[in-house]
């Protein structure tokens, strides 16, 4: 029998269906066109972005909310050079991510032809792995194993770059088969002997702290991290790319460390006796200066990346593994040790008591992020997806939503790019369609990719979007306050400009605003209300307000800043 | 500082040296030298790295996380076979030319070219080697010179 024959835009789409793509996000154009015939006729659902940053941050708050594979397709040239800050920030907080780019045709490469980059080495520092497809009978291997390598160990962004001649080439569809790949094994299975020594150095400790952060969500591992944590009574700090990984309002969830983290989680690690970090990469924005980072403690540390291990921190007991496993070792290596740490327990308890995170909202005074937060989740009955931009509202989201479960915070921790929020929510509801979600956003964020809003409406796709609007990039403005003596240059963006209900009413979105702490309920209400179309709330808010707790960058963990009064010691 | 030598196989792919040049640029590591070619194996090339004892556990895992990398071995300088290959043309004239042919006999270098004014010379050695034959020409002018990066070997299986 003939095999099949397809071109290799059809391969590309039959390739994406072999592997159970049910959602893409992109922008057509010139080189990748004859890859959107064939689309045209796939079940495959095409979401189309206003701009291919758009498209490449949906593909991932797909991918961070499913835990799957995100995909995203854009043409050469500008196509691609505008996908790669979300390839960059998927590398950074690693999403799996596969991004199919158009070429200039083969025979054009290097000519400097319309719309030509050179796109496999401009994404090359910014993906795990990618591909030039150089023969169209290539691509449903290729696409198989981009899939595998983005999703497998510690997942990352993998892109497949195919010229414009070879989409029109045709070669037989041939099911993919085993992978060749001898340069890429993951080690997911922990050295049994690295566990044994790391359960020694638990069972000795008086002060353990379990730091956890992004691993344990792609690892799926909550369940038995939760297992581990409350059967040997062990607190947890949970890292910005960790939230959610283990529930606020537990008794041991001591929630968020580092720069913008509460005092008692950042306190905890500096008193600790025991570091075990799982899936956590001793950040900067964790650890401050590294050289006063919990400085009486050993570290236990397990990641499936063996490059993070010793990166920052050197690790009494370095185990490689994928974070469930290591932890389902740790729990059968501890059998039913009891650990001496109910003094521990308690007196981060009294801490958490003593210091806790503070704001001042008065009645009629301006409205403050914290509270109108704490006011939006009391409101919302259902567990949300919540999705952030980068700055101080991220922070306070961080800080004041409680999360109780995994895949329910969305943002851009690593690489920090502003504009994730909106185009983030987007993908996260294709994802899930009856799921509420929250794009809670700075104003200066929502900014940067704000077109996508005509993306949700024209795609159908109701996402709610509160717009903290303090008029400033806020913490651009609060480390100019504290750090440039109040020199506010260039931070200003105005309260008023644009008109944000204006600005949705033409995007095809209701727009609502609120400016005091009367409006709250009502306001919210109306939001949560509306699921017929996109919601944008501009939430009017006060431009002075600062986050605290806060560790300037470089300092050490043990003096933290609790508040404006603190500033005057600095 | 002392020096490690990495040997480092590869899948033969486009594009590979440029993925393992790009992650020691980004990561910021310090590179004394770097020798690529074929190995007696299909599809496999091997690079002969050279780094500062200070990045070599760094380089190792950052490397090793390409997928085009296969293998990475830290070879043991104590048994340990390193050869490089320089090529250097030299200026002479009637005054000079029986001394520089001299020095260049006694260094091992062999004479691969020789014209009015200029001689061409090929050695073999080690990077010690290969510089203090550098410095006995330099005061003869050397015109141009090219050194082929470190390759390397371990004397047991």
């Amino acid at each position: 029998m003939t095999k099949e024959q397809l071109t290799g835009a059809e391969l590309v789409i039959r390739g994406l269906e072999y592997l159970n793509v049910s959602t893409v996000f992109g922008v057509p154009g010139g080189a990748i066109l004859p890859a959107y015939d064939p689309l045209y006729d796939s079940p495959i659902r095409h979401i189309l972005a206003r701009h291919e940053q758009g498209a490449g941050h949906m593909a991932e708050g797909y991918a961070q909310a499913t835990g799957e594979l995100g995909v995203v397709i854009a043409t050469s040239g500008p196509g691609a050079t505008n996908l790669i800050t979300p390839l960059a920030n998927a590398l950074m907080d690693s999403t799996p991510l596969l991004a199919i780019t158009g070429q200039v045709a083969s025979t054009a490469i290097g000519n400097d032809a319309f719309q030509e980059a050179y796109t496999v080495g401009l994404s090359m520092a910014a993906t795990k792995h990618n591909y030039l497809i150089t023969d169209a009978s290539e691509i449903p291997q290729v696409l198989k194993e981009a899939k595998f390598i983005a999703t497998t160990g510690r997942p990352g962004p993998v892109l497949v770059d195919i010229p414009k001649d070879i989409l029109n080439q045709v070669a037989a569809w041939v099911e993919p088969g085993d992978l060749d790949l001898p340069g890429y094994k993951p080690t997911t299975e922990p050295n049994p002997k690295m566990v044994h020594q790391a359960s020694s150095l638990i069972k000795k400790s008086k002060k353990p702290i379990l730091y956890v952060g992004g691993g344990i969500i792609h690892s799926k591992a909550n369940n038995e991290l939760f297992e581990l944590a409350t059967k040997f009574n062990i607190p947890v700090v949970t890292t910005l790319m960790g939230r959610g990984a283990f529930p606020d309002g537990h008794e041991l969830c001591l929630e968020m460390p580092g720069m913008h983290g509460n005092y008692t989680a950042t306190t905890s690690i500096q008193n600790a006796d025991l570091l075990i970090a799982i899936g956590v990469r001793f950040d900067d924005r964790v650890t401050a200066n590294p050289s006063f980072f919990a400085q009486n403690a050993k570290v236990i540390h397990a990641d499936i990346d063996p490059a993070e291990i010793g990166k920052v921190r050197d690790a009494q007991v370095p185990i490689v593994g994928d974070a469930k496993s290591v932890i389902k070792g740790l729990i059968e290596a501890l059998g039913d040790e009891k650990l001496d740490t109910k003094n521990w327990v308690s007196e981060l308890k009294e801490m958490k008591t003593e210091f806790p995170l503070s704001y001042k909202q008065e009645d009629k005074g301006p409205l403050k992020v914290p509270y109108v937060l704490e006011e939006l989740q009391k409101l919302t009955k259902e567990e949300a997806i919540v999705v952030a931009g980068v700055g101080q509202h991220q922070m306070w989201v961080s800080q004041h939503w409680n999360f109780t479960e995994p895949n329910t915070w969305l943002n851009s921790g690593g690489l920090g790019t502003m504009g994730y929020a909106l185009p983030a929510a987007i993908g996260a509801k294709t994802a899930y369609p009856d799921k509420l979600v929250l794009a809670l956003d700075g104003d200066g964020c929502f900014q940067m990719t704000c077109q996508e809003l005509i993306t949700a409406s024209t795609e159908n796709i109701p996402i709610k979007i509160v717009v903290f609007n303090n008029g400033n990039h806020g913490m651009v403005r609060q480390w100019q306050k504290i750090f440039y003596n109040s020199k506010f240059s260039a931070s200003e963006l105005t309260h008023d400009t644009p008109d944000y209900l204006k600005l949705a009413e033409s995007m095809g979105a209701v727009g609502l605003r609120m400016m005091e702490k009367s409006d709250i309920e009502k306001v919210f209400n109306k939001m949560l209300e509306i699921n017929d179309r996109p919601v944008l709330v501009d939430c009017v808010v006060d431009p002075d307000d600062m986050v605290f707790p806060m560790v300037p960058a470089g300092g050490s963990n043990d003096q933290i800043i609790m508040n404006e009064e603190d500033l005057k010691n600095l | 500082m002392s020096e490690r030598i990495l040997s480092v196989l590869v899948e033969d792919k486009p594009g590979v040296l440029a993925r393992v040049s790009s992650t020691i640029s980004r990561r910021g590591f310090n590179i004394n030298s770097l020798s690529v070619g074929p190995t007696n194996i299909e599809g496999r090339s091997k690079m002969t790295i050279v780094t500062e004892l200070d990045a070599v556990e760094q380089v190792k895992k950052q490397l090793n996380k390409l997928v085009n990398v296969i293998k990475i071995v830290e070879l043991d300088p104590n048994m340990t076979i390193e050869t490089e290959v320089l090529l250097l043309k030299v200026s002479i004239n009637k005054d000079s030319q029986t001394s520089v042919i001299e020095k260049a006999s006694l260094s091992n270098a062999t004479s691969v070219d020789v014209g009015q004014d200029f001689a061409i010379f090929e050695l073999t050695g080690s990077s010690k080697e290969l510089d203090k034959f550098e410095a006995l020409m330099k005061p003869f002018g050397i015109i141009e010179m090219v050194r082929g990066g470190r390759i390397a070997l371990q004397s047991n299986l």
